[in-house]
């Protein structure tokens, strides 16, 4: 009855390509909370997991905005960051160091990303094209937003300095505002909306300067 | 305990799974995590001189379901994927990066038989014990998991041919 299943062809390519993808993870230093036999000590990131590590990651990057808050307390408050803001903002600080998953779908599935993300989303999004001011399209993610999906697309330049466009459905608001600022930690964010969508376009390295530059050219990228 | 070291020893090889099932480092190894912490809690129920290997699969098939289960939203979502844009490619050539993506689209039990099958080099009987099911519907789902492998990757021909295989 046990057949050996890898005398076919095919299924002997895919396992040598299995091997190749996957093999060198054998390789890796097993991290010290896979080796400490202890039964408690994880608990909390259990309950972490039933809500999804991302939003664990934005979970205490929030926090994170917050001790920073309580810390410039002396600092005079600066007008109300909308939620989505400080949502775009650990969304840029989480996923932009990323090495081998900045974004869940690439650039060169750029048409499947947008088809994507927008039926998600429920309006039509774009990618805008910023390689005339040096930043090409890395790819996208879909996210959890204040009310619902969100569409995360990030660009990087040559030297791999990287900014995320966040994009959300503004229920029912058909308006467009001006460029607003804002910071969270050391991510710098400018956030607009124009028409059904409201945009967050968030660096961690650029100046305020370079940063409303970028902003602009997605402005006209997305308003030709 | 000699179990114990097994174990231990094994941990690599559920990494290794586990990266391949749930894709993401952090998940596979918070997965991983999860699988270990059961194990030893559950150690008592493990039958001396059994397969190891494929009691901690057990496991790790038994937490991953858990986990699924938790997150899984109302409606499933792979069914109205988009197609993925298919770039024309020579056809003997099996591009790494797609198949990754490929097998990140098949519905997780079907992934879970072919990667028990294909990776870990498990015969139908192993896998059909590993995920407590029967032999016949091992057999079926790794023949859906080919299927549609075969409609998402140009690369891999139905006739068996050698493949080139490319990063």
């Amino acid at each position: 009855m046990d057949k050996a299943p890898l005398d076919d062809a095919e299924l002997k390519a895919l396992s040598q390509a299995l091997h190749q993808l996957y093999d060198p993870v054998l390789d890796e230093p097993v991290p010290e909370r896979l080796r400490a036999r202890n039964v408690n000590h994880a608990r909390w990131r259990a309950a972490a997991i039933a809500a999804g590590w991302v939003v664990l990651g934005l979970g205490a990057g929030v926090l994170a905005g917050w001790q920073l808050h309580a810390w410039r307390a002396s600092v005079p408050p600066q007008a109300e960051v909308p939620g989505f803001v400080k949502r775009a903002a650990v969304a840029h600080a989480v996923y932009s160091p990323e090495v081998r998953h900045p974004v869940e779908v690439g650039a060169d599935q750029e048409q499947h990303l947008v088809a994507w993300l927008s039926k998600r989303l429920g309006a039509q999004v774009r990618a805008p094209k910023l390689d005339t001011i040096g930043y090409s399209l890395v790819g996208g993610r879909l996210l959890p937003g204040d009310s619902g999906p969100v569409a995360h697309f990030m660009y990087q330049t040559e030297k791999g300095r990287r900014i995320t466009l966040y994009v959300r459905t503004e229920a029912a608001e058909n308006r467009e505002t001006a460029f607003r600022y804002a910071s969270e930690g050391n991510v710098k964010v400018f956030y607009w909306i124009d028409r059904k969508l409201g945009y967050a376009l968030s660096s961690a390295d650029l100046s305020r300067e370079d940063l409303i530059k970028v902003a602009n050219a997605v402005y006209q990228q997305l308003n030709p | 305990m000699k179990e114990a070291e097994s174990i231990v020893e094994l941990i690599p090889r559920l990494r290794r799974y586990a990266r391949a099932l749930a894709g993401d480092r952090v998940a596979a190894d918070d997965l991983v995590q999860d699988t270990l912490e059961r194990a030893w809690a559950k150690f008592h129920l493990y039958r001396r001189g059994t397969d190891l290997r494929a009691w901690l699969f057990t496991v790790m098939h038994n937490v991953f379901v858990n986990q699924l289960r938790a997150l899984r939203p109302s409606a499933p979502l792979d069914e109205e994927m988009p197609e993925l844009a298919q770039p024309a490619r020579e056809t003997d050539t099996l591009v790494l990066r797609d198949l990754d993506a490929a097998i990140r689209r098949l519905p997780p039990d079907q992934r879970e038989v072919l990667l028990l099958v294909a990776l870990e080099e498990m015969s139908y009987d192993e896998a059909a014990g590993a995920l407590g099911i029967p032999i016949g519907t091992v057999m079926s789902r790794l023949a859906r998991a080919r299927e549609k492998l075969r409609s998402m990757l140009p690369g891999l021909p139905a006739g068996g041919k050698q493949l080139k295989i490319v990063k």
